[in-house]
């Protein structure tokens, strides 16, 4: 599937919306079924083309949320207030529109589930998406590598698979989840910003040589990074990936 | 300048033209010498192509272009490719 994943043109193909699931109420989980898909590697993600019947077109891309080998390909996407593609995609997109896309791609920013070192994911808001990928593949190939999740987001309301995590979070198969709120915080709680202390607390030392994938907006990713390499990880295994206030890459 | 992205980025663009992944490829910089993934260049989308610099010292490492029926792809700034083959 590795292989299948990262071999042979990209070329644009038409998926299906099969069914929509709100993850927030500005944040959307789309279900596509798309024929012929060739499998992806978690962290991969798709670019999301919309044409206007006067031939304007617009594209994004959007990270993978779902494991590999499920029933669908599932994309979560938040809605940016001025943003050009993504009100249409958690607004007006119903259930049997066609998508068109293509993808899987990057090869890069991907977790491989044969890897047995712990791994340390770095999320700033929707970051998140491609970073559950990597904890629902984990639970699908039943992968022993442990994982811990620093997750920076606005507030509760805007955390997204909340109940997911919470749940991964219990198991105690070997996930941690630690928050870090920065504009506000359930009673009890501080808010601030994922810094070195959060990450000593929440991360791991960087003698147990982690994989680290830090994914979310340019300014959090390089924040990220830096705090990340002072505490002693090798910047060569730090893997990141940034998207742009236009919500994606263009 | 608007806030640049990475090399990520440049995963469909490329992905049109190569059979293979280039985000993953390392490259070097004509410029400084130095050598990282694809993945790890700094992208600027806002012109008509994407335009990605070098995360070391800012210089430009390719343009890719794409326009109806073609693609113009610019490696000016990489003085070599390291791609993962697959062996069969």
């Amino acid at each position: 599937m590795a292989r299948a994943a990262v071999l042979g043109r990209l070329s644009w193909q038409a998926g299906t919306v099969t069914a929509l699931r709100d993850e927030t109420p500005t944040a959307r989980t789309i279900i596509l079924d798309v024929p012929g898909w060739a499998g992806h590697l978690p962290g991969q993600h798709v670019d999301v083309r919309l044409t206007a019947a006067d031939g304007y077109s617009a594209q994004r891309s959007y990270s993978i949320a779902s494991a590999p080998g499920g029933p669908g390909l599932e994309l979560t996407v938040q809605a940016l207030p001025d943003g050009e593609v993504s009100p249409y995609l958690t607004g007006t997109l119903a259930v049997g529109d066609p998508l068109e896309l293509r993808g899987p791609i990057g090869g890069w920013f991907v977790w491989d589930p044969a890897s047995p070192a712990p791994v340390l994911l770095v999320a700033g808001g929707s970051g998140v998406v491609p970073l559950m990928a990597m904890i629902r593949t984990r639970a699908r190939a039943r992968a022993a590598a442990p994982f811990r999740l620093l997750y920076s987001a606005r507030d509760p309301g805007s955390v997204l698979y909340a109940g997911e995590l919470e749940r991964c979070a219990q198991a105690g198969d070997g996930i941690e989840v630690a928050y870090a709120y920065t504009r506000s915080a359930p009673p009890g709680l501080r808010t601030g910003r994922i810094s070195a202390v959060v990450l000593a607390a929440g991360g791991w030392p960087a003698a147990r040589a982690p994989a680290v994938f830090v994914c979310g907006p340019t300014g959090f990713v390089e924040a990220a990074a830096g705090l990340l390499v002072d505490a002693g990880h090798d910047p060569a295994v730090i893997k990141t990936e940034r998207f742009g206030p236009s919500g994606g890459q263009q | 300048m608007t806030e640049p992205l990475d090399g990520n980025a440049l995963g469909g663009a490329l992905g049109e033209l190569f059979a293979v992944d280039v985000t993953a490829a390392v490259g070097r910089c004509a410029s400084c010498g130095a050598s990282g993934a694809v993945a790890q260049a700094r992208v600027y989308p806002a012109g008509p192509g994407l335009v990605a610099r070098c995360a070391v010292c800012g210089a430009v490492l390719l343009r890719v272009v794409r326009g109806p029926g073609r693609a113009w792809l610019d490696l000016r700034g990489v003085t070599c490719l390291q791609l993962a083959v697959p062996e069969s």
